[in-house]
């Protein structure tokens, strides 16, 4: 398939506070973002006539949000597949805009799951109508424990190291300190020794759930944020150089009797984007991987095929997923979830970064780049996900 | 009237979802009971009232041994959930039976450090009074 370039992100905006103290709400944090997102743009709300919305603002989703912003949107997409909602807004916002059904498409993200104390780690597991709840909740398998099982198979079958693993985190710290309102994040979530992180601390902090220690978990953090994305007619037109949205795939895995743990979702959705893309994991300059723990990282790098399944390990040792190495991607230039934001559902983030990258606007800018990939992983890597992902390219 | 404090427990299965009903019936009688499609041939685990390998074929309950493999597992040393706070650090671990269905279940009656890949596990119940929990101790 030929590279089309008929969709662009023209217009970002990243909610700056991790702790709102609850005095804003998601739907303000939504709001507020999608206005300075289309003032990044030099767009108006009346330009907007497409919604894309996972309903975390509660309610109807797509119609409760069209009444709040005061919309009357042609094309509405609820999609709600967790933390990676916001790579399947993007390719189906491409896919409507190509179909002439949508000109300017609006994502927007806001949580307060910080402020609410909502236990999106380490709380037990509910119980609900899927059966899976009725087979799963009596075990106490915590979200952490979820992904460390993971991790633990990836140990037993590739021999994997903790050292391997905190490679990742220690790469995201070292953007994170970069990173005003990453380093801001951490203050005001009362990290302690608030620094740069050397593969020691990384494995000598405490457990949570073995094998992943605490300095491999994400944090637990408010945000939001928004982004435009326009036909290249109105693109041209804006006031930020476009950000081609060049491919994108979608997969789902669940647990199946004799199934690999190790292997995500990925495998499925990533030759989708990088076949429509036309382009390689050898080409990509930035990797926006949804860092909900080290170990999502390291079985997604291999799933999105930046080197072969189970030698993750070995592939990302000696730092080179620092935006000032070279030998692979700039890995979370933002500081990911592990060290700048995670409200709960943190696919957004990966589009701005990998936006703000592609414009020349990071904190940790990798010079010249001109492709990204950003790719999440939505609901649990070591049992039911959603993949999207998404392939970024500069003009 | 006097409020008496509730005994922390763990969380049960709710009969009312119909899907793992059966399942959950059997385990009254601790039996581990699966579903296999008489036509493909696929095991079915957990239940559904649909074969997910074939559009003709009618699911036939079996019930499995009891004895399994540890196929991955983790220690949890921090939970929210009273219960699970208070059984800390614990075992959970996904088990492949012999038959098999991959069930999620804890690994009890051994020291949590001592668990391994590829051990070789059977069904231990922790009886309740409506139904009893499939948990796993080494062979």
């Amino acid at each position: 398939m030929s590279q089309t370039r008929d969709a662009a992100i023209v217009g970002i905006h990243e909610y700056p506070s991790r702790d709102v103290e609850g005095e804003v709400t998601p739907l303000q944090i939504k709001a507020e973002s999608a206005a300075r997102a289309l003032e990044d743009a030099g767009l108006d709300w009346s330009d907007v006539d497409a919604i894309y919305d996972a309903g975390e603002g509660g309610g109807m989703g797509g119609l409760n949000i069209a009444e709040y912003f005061g919309l009357k949107p042609n094309v509405i997409d609820t999609t709600m597949v967790g933390g990676s909602s916001y790579e399947y807004h993007a390719g189906h916002a491409k896919r409507d805009i190509a179909a002439g059904k949508a000109s300017v498409a609006l994502l927007t993200y806001g949580s307060t799951a910080h402020s609410n104390a909502t236990a999106i780690g380490v709380g037990g597991r509910g119980g609900g109508a899927h059966p899976a709840d009725n087979m799963e909740s009596f075990v106490g398998q915590t979200l952490i424990a979820n992904y460390a099982m993971v991790a633990r198979r990836h140990m037993h079958d590739y021999g994997t190291t903790s050292e391997q693993l905190a490679e990742i985190a220690t790469a995201t710290r070292y953007h994170a300190m970069r990173n005003p309102e990453a380093v801001r994040a951490m203050e005001d979530l009362e990290f302690l020794d608030i620094r740069e992180t050397s593969i020691d601390d990384v494995v000598n902090s405490r457990m949570i759930a073995d094998p992943l220690h605490l300095l491999e978990c994400c944090m637990i953090s408010d945000g939001g944020g928004a982004v435009i994305i326009s036909s290249a007619d109105i693109a041209r037109d804006c006031k930020k150089p476009p950000v081609w949205i060049l491919g994108s795939g979608e997969a789902t895995k669940y647990p199946e009797n004799g199934g690999d743990i190790t292997t995500s979702a990925a495998v499925q959705s990533a030759p989708q984007a990088f076949g429509e893309a036309g382009v390689t994991p050898a080409e990509i300059d930035i990797a926006m991987i949804y860092d909900s723990f080290t170990i999502t990282v390291l079985a997604l790098l291999e799933d999105l095929g930046f080197c072969p399944k189970g030698e993750g390990g070995n592939w990302v040792q000696g730092g080179k997923l620092r935006f000032d190495q070279s030998g692979g991607p700039a890995l979370n230039t933002d500081g990911g979830g592990l060290s700048s934001n995670h409200p709960g559902m943190r696919g957004i983030f990966l589009l701005l970064e990998a936006t703000r990258q592609l414009r020349g606007e990071s904190n940790s800018q990798v010079a010249d780049a001109k492709l990204a990939v950003a790719h999440g992983n939505g609901g649990m890597l070591g049992s039911r996900h959603a993949a999207g992902t998404i392939i970024l390219g500069s003009d | 009237m006097t409020k008496t404090k509730r005994e922390i427990t763990r969380p049960l299965p709710k009969h009312k979802e119909l899907d793992s009903q059966e399942f959950w019936a059997g385990t009254k009688e601790k039996e581990f009971r699966y579903q296999q499609c008489d036509n493909c041939e696929t095991v079915i685990f957990y239940s559904r009232r649909h074969c997910t390998g074939c559009t003709s074929g009618n699911l036939v309950w079996k019930k499995a041994a009891g004895t399994g493999t540890v196929y991955t597992f983790s220690i949890v040393r921090q939970s929210y959930h009273p219960f699970f706070r208070n059984m800390a650090p614990y075992t959970v671990a996904f088990i492949d039976m012999d038959e098999g269905p991959r069930i999620l279940s804890n690994v009890v009656g051994i020291d949590a450090d001592e668990v391994k890949i590829g051990q070789r596990v059977q069904l231990e119940w922790e009886e309740h009074e409506a139904l009893n929990i499939p948990l796993f101790k080494p062979v």
